[in-house]
C-alpha cells in the first residue's frame, strides 16, 4: 500500500514521516514520531485523551488524519513545558493533585491551556464546559477544575508584572 | 500492636506534597500500557464472536495466515489444556478454567466480543486485515442477557456445566444460577411480624463499566529458553504474572512480569484478558507481540459490575430502631461463575446493628462478560436498595433520616456480619459530621431535593513486600510491588520520611517488576496504603536498627547508647553523649562499618478497618425535559488518618462521581440479538466535567489502631452511598420512587408525567 509523506511543524519542529492513507495524527505521533504523550483512550472523539492544538485550534486528534497535518502547525503535551520549566497549568495541576492515574493528564493539560491562551479569566462553568470533552474517570473533576482557574490566576498575575 | 502515634507528632504525614512521578505524567512521559514498544515487536488483532451465545463448529483461518506480514495466528485450540485449578487473588477468585476461557473461546462464544482468535502482523493494519479474514462456522445458540430471563425458572442453561455453591441438588430450579448465599441472625420472619413499622421495595440495576480511560494492552516476548516476558498496566504485576503462569501451564518463576504505569482500573485490571494471547501469538512467531484494545473491545469483552434484582423488606420499632431485615437479591456474573452476591449479602446490612436479619444473594450466568470487581464490588448495588429503603422508612415515621440511622448504626464492640466484633469504626463519628455539615440544613432551590444516604466497605490487608536501601549521599530508595493508581508512591514516600525522620524529598520510590522484588497482592482492596504501608515503615524502622547499629560502630559503644532522633542517631553514653551522626553521615561510611544499608520485608497484616461514608446529595430536576443535575455534593467518610490529605480527597470526590454516573448515566444495553449498542464513550456516558458541582469532603479521622499511622483504606466506600443519596433525591423532587437505575431522563420524564 503506498505512503503518504508529510511534512509538518511539531511543538516548533520541523518534522516529516510516512504515513498511510487511513492513518490518524494520534498514530502517526505516536507510531511515526515516538511521541507517545497523546493517549488514546476512545479512538472516537469522545474522550479528549489525544487532544492536540492544529493551527490554533484544540482537535482529538484521533480525528484527524495524518495527512491533513501536512504544512500545518501541531503542538501537543510534549510541547507545553519549556524545557524543563512546567507551564503553570502543569504546576498547577501537581499541586492541586488533579491527577490520580495520569492518563487523561496530557489532553487535559493541552485543553486547558488551549483555553487559558483564549480566556485568562475563565468562570467555573466556562472551565467545566471547556472541558466536557476531555474524560477523567479518577478525579471528579473536582480538583483539575480548581487547577485550571489556580493556573489562570497565576498567569493573570504573571500578565500584569510582565 | 501499639497504638497509632498522635496526630500533633506527625511531620510530614498529613501534609500534601507533589507527587514523585506527577513531573512525568503532566508532561506526557510516563509510559503506560499502551506506549510500550518491545525491539522487532509485532501487532496483534482479535476476532470476537459477534453472537452473544453460539458453538464454534469450525474456524477457517488459511485466508488469514495468507496475508502479506502475518506471522501467527492462534485460537483456542493453541491454548494449554484447562485444569481446574483454583486461584486465589485479590477481590476476585476464578478458576483457570473460567479465566482461560473467557480470554479465548474454545468450544462455544459465550458473549457478544468473546474473544476466538487472534492474528501477529508486522503491521497493526495487516493484522486487522487478516483478522477479517479468519473464517468462523457458528451454530448459534439461544441467549439469556436480562436478569428476568436469565434467572427464571424455565430460563434456558447457558453453560451444561458450571460449579455451583450453595444451591445442592437440582440447583433449586434455578438453571443460571451459580452460587446461592444466605447469611441470617435470629429469626427474620418472627421479628417483621412484631415490626412496628415496614416498608418494602423492589430495586433495579443494569451492569456498568469500570470505564477506566486506558484502554487494556499487553506486550509479551515468549523467550527461546521457554521463559516468558510481559510488560502491562494492572492493578497488580504479580496476580497478572499468577494467572498467566497458570493459564499458560509455566512455572511462576519463568514468568516476568514488568508493571507499567496503570491508566485508571477500579477493579476491572485485577485479572487478566490479553497477555497469555500476546504471549501464545509471540511463542509462535518468536517475535515479542503488542496485543491492544479498542475502546469497543473494552467494553464489549472486559468486565462489567453486576447488574441487580434486589428486594427489600425492613421493619423498625416505634422508635425507629431496626428489628429485622429480610433482603434477596440477584446479581449478573457473565457467562461464568464466581461473581459478587458474597460481597452483596456482607455490606447489605452490616453499617446498622439488627438482632434480626435473614439476607440472601445469587449469582446468575448470563450471556455477557465473565464480570471483574468495580470499586467496593458488590456493595453498590444492595446499599441502592438498603438505603433508599431507610429514606422511606424515615418519610413513614417521620424522622430526620440521620436521625434514624443514629439509632441503629454500628459502633465498636458491635457485632459484623462476619461474626467478629468491630473495632474502631467511625460510622457514628460519619453521620454526627453529615448532620452538622451546613449543606444538611442549606435550603433548597426551586425543583430542587435532597438525598441522604451512608455506606460501608469491609476494606483488606495481606500480603505486601517493600525495600528500603540508602545511597552514600543519604538517598533513600523504598521498592515497593504496588502499582500506582492514585498517587500511593507519595504516600510510601510520606510513610518512609516521617519513620526515618527524613524530608519527604529524600525518599524515591520505585515499583519494581515481579522478579525484582517478593510478592505484593494486587493494587485493591483498599489494601495499598495499610498493607504496603506496613511493609514500608517496617523495613524503615529496620533500617533505623541497621543505622543504630553502624553508629554504634563508628563511636565504639553499645546498640543500646544509640537512640534514633529526627532523622540522626545520637549517642547516650557518658563519652560521647549528645553527639549526633545524620542518616547521611553514616550512610557515607556504610562501606567501612560493615556494608550496604538496605532491608527487604514482607508482611501479611490484617488489622484493617471497614471504611464508612456518608453522603448528601442536592438534584435539580428540568420539569420540562426530565433531567437531573447534582447541584451540590457533600462526602463526609472515616478515612482513619488521611496520609496525603489531597489524594484521600480525590478518592472520596471520584469514587462520588462514578456512583453519581451509575445512579444517572450509566448502563449496558444490548439489543435484542444479544449484541452490545453502547460500546463506546458516547452511548455510554460516564460523567463529565459540565455535569458535575465541586465535591465537597470531610475526612473523619478516627485512627486504626492496626496501623503505625492509623491508616484506613479509603478508595472504595466512596463508591457506596452515592446510588442511593443521588436516587432519594431524584425520588423526592419528582414525588415518586425511584427504585431502577439508571435514572434517566425518559425514567424522570415518565416520572412527572403519570408514567
Amino acid at each position: 500500500m503506498s505512503r503518504n509523506h508529510v511534512t509538518t511543524t511539531v511543538n516548533g519542529d520541523e518534522r516529516e514521516f510516512l504515513c498511510s492513507p487511513g492513518q490518524t495524527l494520534l498514530d502517526a505521533l505516536r507510531d511515526e514520531l515516538g511521541m507517545t504523550g497523546s493517549k488514546e483512550g476512545c479512538g472516537s472523539g469522545d474522550c479528549g485523551a489525544c487532544t492536540v492544538v492544529l493551527d490554533g485550534e484544540m482537535v482529538c486528534s484521533c480525528l484527524v488524519l495524518a495527512s491533513e497535518a501536512q504544512g500545518r502547525r501541531v503542538e501537543t503535551i510534549e510541547g507545553i513545558a519549556e524545557g524543563s520549566q512546567l507551564h503553570p497549568v502543569q504546576q498547577k495541576f501537581l499541586e492541586n493533585a488533579a491527577l490520580q492515574c495520569g492518563f487523561c493528564t496530557p489532553g487535559f493539560i493541552v485543553a486547558s491551556k488551549a483555553l487559558l491562551d483564549k480566556n485568562p479569566n475563565p468562570t467555573e462553568t466556562e472551565v467545566r464546559y471547556w472541558l466536557a470533552g476531555n474524560l477523567c474517570r479518577c478525579t471528579g473533576y473536582d480538583k483539575i477544575v480548581r487547577a485550571v482557574m489556580d493556573a489562570a490566576a497565576e498567569l493573570r498575575q504573571e500578565r500584569t508584572a510582565a | 500492636m501499639n497504638a497509632p502515634e498522635p496526630k500533633d507528632a506527625f511531620k510530614v504525614v498529613g501534609t500534601r506534597p507533589i507527587r514523585p512521578d506527577g513531573v512525568e505524567k503532566v508532561t506526557g512521559k510516563a509510559i503506560f500500557g499502551t506506549d510500550y514498544k518491545a525491539a522487532n515487536m509485532l501487532h496483534g488483532a482479535i476476532v470476537r464472536s459477534p453472537h452473544p451465545h453460539a458453538r464454534i463448529k469450525s474456524i477457517d483461518t488459511s485466508k488469514a495466515e495468507a496475508v502479506p506480514g502475518v506471522k501467527a495466528v492462534i485460537t483456542g485450540a493453541d491454548f494449554p489444556s484447562l485444569e481446574d485449578i483454583i486461584v486465589r487473588m485479590g477481590e476476585s477468585s476464578g478458576s483457570t478454567v473460567d479465566i482461560s476461557t473467557n480470554i479465548m473461546a474454545k468450544d462455544t462464544a459465550y458473549y457478544d466480543g468473546h474473544a476466538v482468535a487472534a492474528i501477529a502482523a508486522v503491521t497493526r493494519q495487516a493484522a486487522l486485515e487478516a483478522a477479517r479474514l479468519v473464517e468462523v462456522d457458528y451454530e448459534i445458540l439461544p441467549h439469556v442477557i436480562e436478569m428476568c430471563d436469565a434467572f427464571a425458572a424455565d430460563a434456558t442453561k447457558i453453560k451444561a456445566a458450571i460449579n455451583t455453591v450453595g444451591l445442592g441438588e437440582g440447583e433449586q430450579g434455578r438453571p443460571n444460577a451459580s452460587l446461592k448465599f444466605t447469611s441470617a441472625k435470629g429469626v427474620a420472619a418472627a421479628a417483621m411480624a412484631n415490626a412496628v413499622h415496614v416498608v418494602s421495595g423492589h430495586y433495579s440495576l443494569k451492569p456498568v463499566h469500570q470505564g477506566y480511560i486506558e484502554p487494556h494492552a499487553a506486550v509479551a516476548a515468549w523467550k527461546a529458553d521457554g521463559k516468558l516476558d510481559v510488560w502491562c498496566s494492572s492493578q497488580g504485576q504479580f496476580d497478572v504474572r499468577g494467572l498467566t503462569a497458570s493459564v499458560l501451564h509455566l512455572e511462576i518463576g519463568n514468568v516476568r512480569v514488568m508493571p507499567l504505569e496503570i491508566g485508571g482500573g477500579f477493579g476491572g485490571k485485577t485479572t487478566i484478558y490479553l497477555e497469555p494471547v500476546a504471549a501464545l501469538l509471540s511463542k509462535k512467531s518468536g517475535q515479542p507481540v503488542r496485543v491492544a484494545m479498542t475502546r469497543e473491545e473494552v467494553f464489549r469483552a472486559t468486565g462489567p459490575a453486576p447488574g441487580g434484582e434486589i428486594d427489600v423488606k425492613l421493619g423498625a420499632d416505634a422508635d425507629g430502631k431496626l428489628v429485622s431485615a429480610e433482603i434477596e437479591f440477584q446479581y449478573s456474573s457473565g457467562a461464568f461463575g464466581g461473581g459478587d452476591a458474597w460481597a452483596g449479602v456482607m455490606h447489605s446490612v452490616n453499617h446498622y446493628a439488627i438482632e434480626d436479619y435473614k439476607v440472601t444473594g445469587w449469582n446468575v450466568l448470563c450471556n455477557m462478560p465473565k464480570h471483574a470487581a468495580y470499586r467496593a464490588p458488590g456493595a453498590p448495588q444492595i446499599n441502592f436498595a438498603v438505603e433508599s429503603a431507610m429514606n422511606d422508612l424515615a418519610d413513614k415515621i417521620g424522622i430526620d433520616p440521620i436521625e434514624l440511622r443514629l439509632k441503629s448504626a454500628v459502633k465498636p464492640g458491635d457485632p459484623s456480619m462476619m461474626g467478629s466484633k468491630f473495632g474502631e469504626i467511625g460510622l457514628i463519628e460519619c453521620l454526627e459530621a453529615a448532620k452538622a455539615h451546613p449543606h444538611y440544613s442549606a435550603p433548597l432551590g426551586k425543583n430542587q431535593a435532597r438525598g441522604f444516604a451512608c455506606g460501608t466497605w469491609m476494606n483488606y490487608g495481606g500480603p505486601s513486600t517493600a525495600s528500603v536501601s540508602l545511597a552514600d549521599d543519604g538517598s533513600v530508595l523504598v521498592t515497593e510491588g504496588n502499582p500506582d493508581i492514585g498517587g500511593s508512591r507519595a504516600s510510601m514516600a510520606l510513610m518512609a520520611a516521617e519513620t526515618l525522620g527524613v524530608p519527604y524529598e529524600k525518599v524515591n520510590v520505585t515499583i519494581a517488576d515481579t522478579s525484582s522484588i517478593g510478592y505484593s497482592m494486587v493494587t485493591g482492596g483498599s489494601r495499598t496504603t495499610y498493607a504496603t504501608g506496613i511493609a514500608v515503615i517496617e523495613a524503615a524502622k529496620a533500617v533505623i536498627n541497621i543505622l543504630r547499629e553502624r553508629a554504634a560502630k563508628m563511636w565504639e559503644t553499645d546498640v543500646a547508647n544509640i537512640e534514633w532522633i529526627d532523622g540522626s542517631a545520637v549517642c547516650t553514653d557518658a563519652d560521647n553523649a549528645g553527639k549526633s551522626f545524620t542518616l547521611a553521615q553514616i550512610a557515607a561510611k556504610a562501606g567501612a562499618t560493615g556494608g550496604p544499608i538496605a532491608f527487604e520485608n514482607g508482611v501479611n497484616p490484617l488489622q484493617h478497618l471497614p471504611g464508612y461514608g456518608a453522603h448528601i446529595c442536592d438534584v435539580e430536576v428540568d420539569k420540562e425535559t426530565g433531567n437531573v443535575s447534582v447541584v451540590r455534593y457533600t462526602v463526609v467518610q472515616d478515612v482513619g488518618r488521611a496520609i496525603h490529605p489531597a489524594y484521600v480527597e480525590g478518592q472520596m470526590q471520584g469514587g462520588a462521581v462514578q456512583g453519581i454516573g451509575w445512579a444517572l448515566n450509566e448502563a449496558y444495553i444490548y439489543n435484542k440479538d444479544g449484541r452490545l449498542d453502547n460500546a463506546g464513550f458516547l452511548d455510554y456516558r460516564i460523567p463529565v466535567a459540565s455535569d458535575m458541582p465541586m465535591i465537597d469532603t470531610v475526612m473523619v479521622e478516627k485512627p486504626n489502631p492496626g496501623h503505625p499511622y492509623g491508616v484506613k483504606g479509603v478508595g472504595e466506600v466512596p463508591i457506596v452511598p452515592p446510588l442511593a443519596a443521588v436516587g432519594t433525591a431524584v425520588s423526592r423532587a419528582v414525588g415518586k420512587p425511584m427504585r431502577s437505575l439508571p435514572i434517566s431522563p425518559d425514567k424522570v420524564y415518565a416520572a412527572l408525567n403519570g408514567g
